[in-house]
């Protein structure tokens, strides 16, 4: 150590000491991603939502690290945050569950809030916004538009959640369209750009006129959908219909800034307590994007009409009776499919063609 | 119905196959010369963001495999500097040489992630074009697309029939020899890993501005190792690499193809077929002829240079 270091390291400490410190933030908040904050899909959301929280709480400091990878990184990428300062952590990936429950464990005055996570602590909160509804809703959209009633979509894996998006967005099809179809390709994979459009082809081969997405980016299949004349429907995040300016259909998207924004409210009042939250359409979790050119006019009033009955519980996007693609009766006539069970929906319903596993 | 699935088979193996082949071929050019590099994933993925990178830029996707080439070169020899002049063991250094490049490669393109770009145009071949099913499959593709077969068979030809030629070849089976007959080790694998860099980067091109049109970290998923396994199964040589890439490209599309049929299989199943049908083959093969391994692969030239 230089004289120049000791001498810095001396005043530093004095300033310390006597309270001459630069200001020290009110709070210090902590984000995780698993992938980068400009993919235009799952991490740009929630990056965004912390933005908007910054806008409404200027005093709140954020660290921010990208593609911090699920495991052991994660836990390290934490304590060195809570060792910076942060009091609130926000592990914004379905993997970081276990890390940040550890983390959690060990650092009891720090909260977390973990998005879609299955177990809590008591300081460590859950949130989600479901998606089924906006996903009929999507579907209900592209039955009106497409000509040819087939709608392809491109997914990671045979998630149960991914399978609900899935049913939800096949049945609001049919509603409105008994012919339409949903087809399924799973490309095995989160982040694989050059087969996604490969998937993407394939689909559109087969007759498809609208595609959907559910991987990390939306932004290969819906520019491959929109150089090929088709159109496309989104999910994650309300940016990519730039990506296509003509077949753009609409999209849901999570926008998390009100609710980060509680969050930290919470932690500097000490109101933080564990709960799962799991917002809907009628709060400010989820938004759907404007519908965009191909729309027609009457579509856009009925889907949001239907938008409405769910927000007053008046429908359910999982109304009986369903019969899976196999001919299985799954839900009987007069119950629903509740919400609160999608980790169970591990079949597909009549006219999505795929396969669950 | 049969015929549009056929067109999109071929099509779907024919992209899917191109940055193989290039990225095979780079590796055969290498190991012919003596020196395997485990560090190929890391050269493509350069070579894909510095070709994205440059095609934001300029505009041009001409420019963009240029500069990705360049860039695939560049970073193939800082590797011949690693494992030539300062001796170090091949595998170790290939593999540091994979996470840097991943590393670099994410940071570079960080601030471009989901910045529109046009790409490679797809060229229609007049008059080959028009052929029922085949037509649409094979001749409407981009530029690297058509190159792709052609620069195996000058890979061929130089591996084979230059004084250049043999001289890698005769470095990668025995180096002392070489060098007793003349050849500098040294100069004919410096030339070899570049070469091999200029088509690696030209792998990672095809698939940022060619078929994705878009960076995204790590994009090559994995498209490095599998070229390293596909020289062993084309068994060091550049044509039989044409009918490997194509091959494991044909499987990858046939799986999604099926997908999109609606074929009652399940997707897991179909993701393994491309490994599935690869084992096949190399257990087929197996037994023929004598080992085809350049000689002195992977070990390190001790003598003057």
């Amino acid at each position: 150590m230089n004289a120049r270091a000791i001498v810095t390291t001396l005043v530093t400490a004095l300033l310390v000491c006597t309270g001459v410190a630069p200001a020290q933030p009110k709070l210090i908040v902590g984000i995780l991603h698993v992938g980068s904050i400009t993919d235009a899909g799952y991490n740009q959301a929630h990056a965004d939502g912390i933005q908007a929280m910054k806008r409404n709480l200027p005093e709140v400091e954020v660290i921010e690290v990208e593609n911090v990878p699920e495991g052991a990184d994660a836990e390290r990428v934490m304590e060195s945050m809570i060792k910076r300062g942060a009091r609130l952590i926000i592990p914004a990936s379905f993997g970081y569950l276990e890390p940040a429950l550890r983390v959690a464990q060990r650092y009891p005055e720090v909260k977390f809030a973990h998005p879609g996570g299955y177990k809590r602590v008591p300081n460590l909160t859950t949130y989600w916004a479901s998606t089924p509804e906006g996903f009929y809703l999507l579907g209900m959209a592209a039955g009106k538009v497409t000509r040819t009633n087939k709608i392809g979509y491109v997914v990671a894996l045979p998630i149960s959640f991914f399978l609900a998006n899935i049913n939800a967005f096949e049945l609001g099809a049919r509603s409105v369209n008994p012919k339409a179809e949903t087809r399924l390709v799973f490309t095995g994979t989160f982040l694989d750009p050059a087969k996604e459009a490969t998937a993407a082809t394939a689909l559109l081969d087969q007759g498809a006129d609208v595609l959907g997405v559910i991987v990390d980016s939306p932004i290969t299949v819906v520019q491959t959908a929109e150089k090929r004349g088709a159109y496309s429907v989104g999910y994650h995040y309300l940016g990519a219909q730039k990506f296509a300016p003509n077949g753009w259909i609409s999209g849901i998207a999570f926008t998390w800034g009100n609710l980060y924004t509680r969050f930290a409210r919470q932690v500097l009042d000490g109101s933080f307590k564990s709960e799962n939250i799991l917002g809907s359409l009628g709060d400010d979790l989820l938004a759907i994007a404007p519908f965009g050119p191909a729309v027609p006019a009457d579509a856009a009033s009925l889907v949001n009409a239907k938008r409405q009955e769910f927000i007053g519980g008046r429908a359910h996007p999982f109304q009986g009776p369903l019969k899976d693609n196999t001919g299985v009766e799954r839900v009987k006539a007069g119950e629903v499919f509740p919400l609160t069970d999608l980790g169970k929906m591990n079949w597909l319903v009549e006219g999505v063609v795929g396969q669950p596993r | 119905m049969i015929a549009a699935f056929a067109r999109s088979l071929v099509a779907g193996a024919v992209v899917s196959g191109t940055p193989l082949l290039y990225a095979t071929l780079a590796e055969v050019i290498g190991e012919r010369a003596g020196v395997v590099n485990l560090g190929l994933e890391g050269v493509m993925l350069m070579g894909a963001v510095v070709g994205f990178v440059t095609t934001v830029h300029t505009g041009s996707a001409a420019a963009g495999v240029l500069a990705a080439a360049l860039a695939g070169a560049a970073f193939n020899a800082l590797f011949a500097w690693l494992v030539v002049d300062r001796r170090a063991n091949q595998l170790a250094t290939g593999l540091a040489l994979m996470f840097c490049g991943v590393g670099l490669s994410a940071l570079i393109g960080a601030p471009y992630i989901g910045r529109p770009i046009t790409g490679l145009a797809e060229l229609r071949v007049p008059g080959l074009a028009s052929i029922p099913v085949l037509g649409p499959a094979l001749f409407v593709h981009d530029a690297l697309v058509y190159a792709a077969v052609p620069v195996a068979v000058a890979t061929w030809w130089a591996l084979f029939w230059t004084r250049w030629g043999l001289a890698v070849r005769a470095v990668g089976e025995n180096p002392v020899a070489a060098f007793a007959a003349g050849r500098s080790p040294r100069a004919v694998q410096y030339q070899a890993l570049v070469l091999a860099g200029l088509l690696a980067g030209i792998a990672g091109a095809h698939l940022s501005i060619g078929v994705a049109k878009t960076w995204a970290e790590w994009m090559t998923a994995g498209r490095g190792f599998i070229a390293v396994a596909l020289v062993v199964f084309a068994r060091w040589q550049p044509l039989r690499a044409i009918a490997g890439a194509f091959l494991f490209g044909g499987a990858i599309s046939l799986q999604l193809q099926l997908q999109a049929r609606g074929v009652p299989i399940s997707p897991f199943v179909l993701d393994m077929l491309p490994y599935v049908l690869s084992l096949a083959v190399l257990a087929a093969w197996g037994g023929m002829g004598r080992q085809a391994a350049p000689g002195s692969l992977g070990r390190v030239f001790q003598g003057q240079r």
